[in-house]
């Protein structure tokens, strides 16, 4: 099944995407899903009651490799953040910025879940 | 009111000299609170307040004189001290009490001398203007460094200490540099031959030109150079410059002049309490002389400074009775140290000797005739080994059975002796006297900050050599008295991984959370705590890695049991026990490479690595590698790796017992074993070592009787020799063994530490990590075997219980809502295999994906 190809939420430029279903996702850690050829790395933390998921770019601006989703979770000075593999650098779940180098950045997309699907905001 | 009577008492003070002893007399005179009884005066001849002369070099190096400068400025404008710089005192009248200066005369009522030396410059024909200049002084500096700007090489005249600091200052000029010494060796004082001899060879790879044996006998005008330096038998040596640094004299001449007594070769004669023959009068640091005896090194001079200020204040300080001269320095970037009697000068001393022609080192240790004390000792090369040997020499501590040791190479610095092994006595700083007790009080009085206890007692603050050593005590101290020095995981754990082991064993925790929960803060953690976790846990418990609760907390190569690449894509190691493997086993790992085009390399460890799997291509290529009766390899994680081996006995005409036999049985029973890092073994099967066991955590190598265990060796980036750890020992006494200490490492080593540098930070060295293990001093030995047990009873191929729960292949999708590969991992072809391609490599080869 490929679920990235199913008919978009909304209609428009700018619309929530389903990206995948919610048993996809792995508890306090991330996996990557495929938009229209570019790759999304979710980050599920259903502890978290404010907010439990969070969507950045897959690829690591250091070594561009598409790793970002496989890396560890954690949490840096309070505020949530993902550890690249390779490099061990960190960004920010919230917005995609990184920690230790100002210059590098993900892109961070909206995501909710809708019922059992992930859904992520998709604007041009 | 106190103040109107001391006011009436004040009398004057006058310290003629503000070099760093003076300056040093000065400060312990404020400290004292002297201003209550004196005005004091303090006259320096050079027109700059007292500066750092130790590191005067470094004024070539690009430091200013400020920056040189002792203490702030501001502190001379304290109520009650005066500072007249360029001020030289012309005389001294004992009878009227009185200095006379070029700008009047100053009555005192009490005087410290503090006029330090001046360069001896013999008397040569010929020698003037830039073919005699001294270095000591800023002002002599500036000379050079006008004389160095039109010449192109240069001359010191002594191979001292203070001459070898002038060649490295004309160097750092740009000049060529020659050092002419007298004396058959540099150094003669501090050193013996072997150590001139290194010396020089470490110097002359510098570029430094050494001549020895040498006396010039006149300067004359130079052909290619402006001097030409004359010695015996017609030799010559041309220069455009010459600094004398041949020795210092005491600067006596204002004692000379009002008659105070004089020491037999010079300087001004001083009892214990730093008083000259006037009871009104002291001299301190170079200018003064005790029992005959001047010191020219800044330690005895401060403690000098100490003891007359303490005098004049009515304070009680112990008595100045001689000094150590021992010294460490670094000079042209060449470690130098010189501790005791260097020279085995003592009766029925005995000498260790360590010399490497090879990098031109060389270190000797003198001890006793009984064997059982550091006399002195000297250095050259390296100076990680002074501070022990210092230590030993100072406190009379007894020399361990073999003394050698301590002056032997390490893979590592030299072993620290243990903060605790040394009396409160022991002199911590020596510049400024503090001893370890006096830190001790220090903590007592409520210290936790390096920095405040630096302040507090100057620990550290003279030449700085002690600073490691203070460290080390202030910390041990701290510890001891419950003071948490912080060495806290990360911001989520304020333990160590040890402390984290024992609370994880002790009340029995098997997850994350409950820790966190427990013992940590915040819910999340971060990727150094979780890791470390997920390590113990598994050392612990060696419940499956892919349990959920445990997935999150694993390295990206532990979550995926492969080995992450630059791009992205994995690597694949089955296990391969011994080294040993079947065709069979040969073709079934060729033909899975071959199927899914992974690139193939030979370990180092007698194993196969598959490169350029994806993701989503792991669980097939296991299931295939399973099928073929292969195992994980865990090259991914912190934990057992290979045990290599040769042939042994069952091949090889040397061998003396089967080597690969007991090689797979060490494989088979620690494979999966979780520990702070990664572990290597390997097994040789006679003493030619085929396997290069010595280099390894673990390292057995056949003996004619059983087994020779070596332990905590290590190749890679910071090599150490395994050390022989027991001999000749039966099979099952080898298992037990290693079982215990594996688990005495796991249980007490850093997060990310090696069993080498684990070893070399064990308090007690190898004799306690034999005793522990061996003799089962702790009576931990039952327990440690039991929990080795518990681990290797619970052991699972991680790739087998993967592939036969669909749940956890989940996670095996490059991207969990496509079925195919990343787009953006291409290869090219490179002498038949395919490899990553670079960022903008021409031939690239698209990646087939493979819809299924």
């Amino acid at each position: 099944m490929n679920t990235s190809r199913e008919t978009p939420a909304a209609m428009g430029d700018n619309h929530w995407r389903e990206v995948c279903g919610e048993r996809d996702l792995v508890a306090e850690s991330g996996v990557v899903v495929l938009l229209e050829g570019r790759q999304i790395a979710l980050f599920y933390l259903p502890q978290q009651a404010d907010r439990p998921l969070y969507a950045l770019d897959n690829r690591d601006p250091k070594s561009s490799a598409n790793v970002i989703g496989r890396g560890i979770v954690g949490q840096l000075g309070g505020e949530l953040v993902i550890a690249s593999p390779l490099y061990k650098q960190h960004f920010r779940l919230e917005d995609g910025s990184c920690v230790e180098y100002p210059d590098q950045r993900l892109r961070a997309w909206p995501v909710r879940l809708r019922g059992d699907r992930v859904e992520v905001f998709d604007s041009v | 009111m106190n103040s109107a009577t001391s006011f009436n008492s004040v009398q004057t003070l006058i310290v003629i000299g503000n070099g760093m002893v003076g300056h040093h007399c000065v400060e312990q005179l404020v400290a004292m609170g002297a201003q209550q009884r004196y005005r004091i005066h303090v006259f320096g001849e050079e027109g700059q307040r007292a500066y750092d002369r130790v590191h005067l070099s470094e004024y070539f190096g690009g430091r200013d004189a400020e920056s040189l400068a002792m203490g702030d400025a501001a502190f001379y404008q304290q109520p009650g001290l005066t500072l007249h710089l360029g001020t030289p005192v012309l005389e001294i009248d004992r009878q009227r009490h009185e200095v006379i200066t070029a700008n009047g005369c100053f009555p005192y009522d009490k005087l410290v001398l503090a006029t330090g030396s001046y360069p001896f410059v013999p008397p040569i024909e010929g020698a003037e203007g830039n073919s005699r200049l001294v270095y000591r002084t800023l002002d002599d500096l500036d000379t050079i460094r006008a004389a160095a700007s039109q010449a192109r090489r240069g001359v010191v005249v002594g191979g001292g200490l203070l001459g070898l600091e002038a060649a490295n200052a004309l160097k750092s000029l740009g000049l060529e540099a020659h050092v002419v010494e007298f004396a058959p060796r540099l150094m003669p004082v501090q050193l013996d031959d072997h150590g001139g001899a290194a010396l020089k060879a470490r110097i002359e790879a510098l570029g430094v030109g050494v001549h020895l044996s040498r006396a010039t006998q006149s300067i004359s005008a130079g052909e290619q150079y402006r001097y030409r330096m004359n010695f015996a038998e017609g030799e010559f040596l041309e220069t455009d410059l010459i600094v004398f640094s041949a020795g210092i004299r005491p600067q006596d001449a204002l004692a000379r002049q009002c008659g105070l007594e004089l020491g037999p070769r010079g300087g001004i004669a001083v009892d214990e309490h730093c008083r000259s023959s006037d009871a009104d009068i002291y001299a301190i640091g170079e200018c003064a002389a005790w029992n005959g005896s001047v010191f020219g090194l800044v330690a005895p001079g401060y403690r000098m400074a100490r003891k007359a200020a303490a005098e004049l204040c009515g304070q009680p300080c112990e008595p100045f009775l001689g000094a150590d001269m021992s010294t460490k320095l670094k000079l042209l970037g060449v470690d130098v140290g010189s501790i005791g009697d260097a020279h085995g000068a003592s009766a029925g001393s005995r000498s260790y000797r360590y010399i490497d022609e090879a990098t031109a080192s060389y270190r000797r240790l003198v001890v006793s005739a009984d064997g059982k004390q550091v006399l002195g000792a000297v250095l050259v090369g390296d100076n990680s080994y002074y501070d022990t040997l210092l230590q030993y020499a100072q406190n009379g501590i007894a020399l361990p059975a073999d003394p050698a040791s301590l002056i032997l190479p390490r893979g590592e610095s030299a072993p620290a002796l243990g903060v605790d092994a040394l009396p409160a006595t022991a002199t911590i700083c020596s510049c400024h006297n503090v001893s370890k007790g006096a830190v001790c009080c220090q903590v007592d009085a409520g210290i936790t900050d390096l920095g405040e206890l630096k302040a507090a007692t100057r620990a550290g603050t003279g030449c700085g050599g002690c600073s490691a050593l203070l460290k080390q005590v202030f910390e041990h101290e701290l510890s001891a008295r419950g003071v948490a020095v912080d060495k806290s995981l990360c911001e989520h754990f304020a333990f160590t991984r040890q402390e984290l082991y024992g609370i994880v064993r002790v009340e029995g925790i098997e997850s994350f959370d409950t820790l966190l929960a427990r013992h940590g803060k915040g819910e999340v953690g971060c990727d150094i705590c979780k890791p470390v976790v997920g390590s113990i846990l598994a050392s612990c418990w060696n419940r499956p890695i892919m349990e959920p609760s445990l997935v999150p907390l694993q390295d990206t190569n532990d979550t995926f049991m492969a080995n992450m690449q630059k791009n992205g894509t994995y690597s694949v190691v089955p296990r391969i026990p011994g080294g040993e493997i079947t065709p069979d086993g040969l073709i079934a790992i060729g033909a899975v490479a071959k199927k899914y085009d992974l690139y193939t390399k030979i370990t180092g460890g007698q194993r196969i690595d598959l490169f350029g799997a994806q993701l989503h291509e792991l669980p097939d290529i296991w299931g295939e590698l399973i099928v073929a009766g292969f195992e994980t390899g865990h090259a991914y994680g912190k934990s057992t790796r290979t045990v290599k081996s040769c042939v042994g006995s069952t091949w090889c005409r040397y061998g003396v017992q089967d080597s690969v036999k007991m090689a797979l049985r060490i494989e088979h029973r620690y494979k999966g074993l979780r520990s702070p890092h990664k572990l290597k073994f390997a097994v040789s099967g006679c003493t030619r070592e085929c396997a290069e066991a010595q280099s390894k955590d673990i390292g057995v190598i056949a003996t004619e009787h059983g087994w020779n265990l070596y332990v905590c060796g290590n190749g890679g980036m910071r090599p150490r020799h395994a050390e022989l750890f027991a001999t000749d020992l039966d099979d099952e006494t080898l298992i037990r063994t290693i079982d215990r200490l594996l688990m005495f490492y796991i249980r007490t080593a850093d997060k990310l530490q090696r069993t080498s540098v684990w070893r070399e930070s064990l308090e007690g060295g190898l004799d306690y990590l034999k005793a522990v293990v061996i003799d089962d001093s702790l009576s931990l030995a039952g327990e440690l075997e039991a929990q080795m047990q518990l681990v290797v009873d619970r052991y699972e191929c991680e790739w087998a219980n993967a592939l036969a729960d669909p749940d956890k292949l989940k996670r095996f999708r490059t991207f969990v809502n496509d079925r195919g590969g990343d787009p953006d991992i291409r290869f090219v072809k490179e002498r038949g295999q395919r490899r990553p391609a670079n960022a903008n490599e021409p031939e690239l080869i698209p990646l087939t994906v493979e819809s299924v």
